[in-house]
């Protein structure tokens, strides 16, 4: 299987998916 | 007289902080969005261009910026007494509540920071070096080089999204 991290939308579309995971468990704990 | 006292002390170490933090991610997104994705488009007689010049050039701003942003970050929380506070992600710490979010973001945001500085001068400039040919190593040795310069290159890139929301979110809203 392909490293996800060879496509740059892939790296980006990580990032913005763990940013939404920081902040819902900032939100959580809140 | 605001000069020169504690509070602009502070301020100025957080202005070299983002100073550098921007040379550094700035060259972070150049080597991810512009230089790794348009090489294969250079012809080969005009990579070299790339290869001894511009990249060298961009490296040694890019891990001396890596290395300034940690350095003025951690002396600015060591200076401001928070350090315990934000490295431990607000649970433990001179804070009266557990969880304060402020010291939870920058410090999510500080560990990512750090995971990223390490990334720079443990792994992605050593690789860098035997890609470039500033080490010499066999061709294979080159290539497994450049690849993993490259995927670490990328994981900073990953990471540098939500370390600057924690880090801007805990400046502006909590």
């Amino acid at each position: 299987m392909k490293n996800p991290l060879e496509s740059l939308p892939n790296t980006v579309l990580m990032g913005v998916i763990l940013t939404v995971i920081m902040v819902a468990v900032l939100a959580a704990i809140e | 007289m605001y000069l020169f006292d504690e509070i602009w002390g502070q301020f100025m170490i957080r202005w070299l902080h983002v100073g550098s933090g921007v040379m550094w991610i700035g060259l972070l997104w150049y080597f991810n969005f512009v230089q790794i994705p348009n090489m294969p488009k250079i012809p080969d007689e005009q990579k070299p261009a790339i290869g001894k010049v511009i990249a060298p050039a961009a490296l040694f701003w890019f891990r001396w910026a890596a290395l300034a942003t940690l350095v003025t970050g951690l002396v600015l929380m060591a200076w401001t007494g928070d350090i315990l506070d934000t490295m431990t992600l607000g649970i433990v710490g001179a804070a009266e509540d557990a969880f304060v979010l402020k010291h939870t973001a920058i410090g999510i945001g500080m560990w990512m920071g750090i995971i990223m500085a390490f990334n720079v001068w443990g792994v992605i400039w050593p690789n860098q070096k035997k890609a470039l040919g500033m080490v010499e190593v066999d061709a294979d040795a080159k290539k497994k080089a450049a690849r993993t310069a490259m995927l670490y290159s990328r994981t900073n890139t990953l990471l540098s999204i939500p370390m600057l929301y924690a880090m801007v979110s805990a400046q502006n809203i909590y």
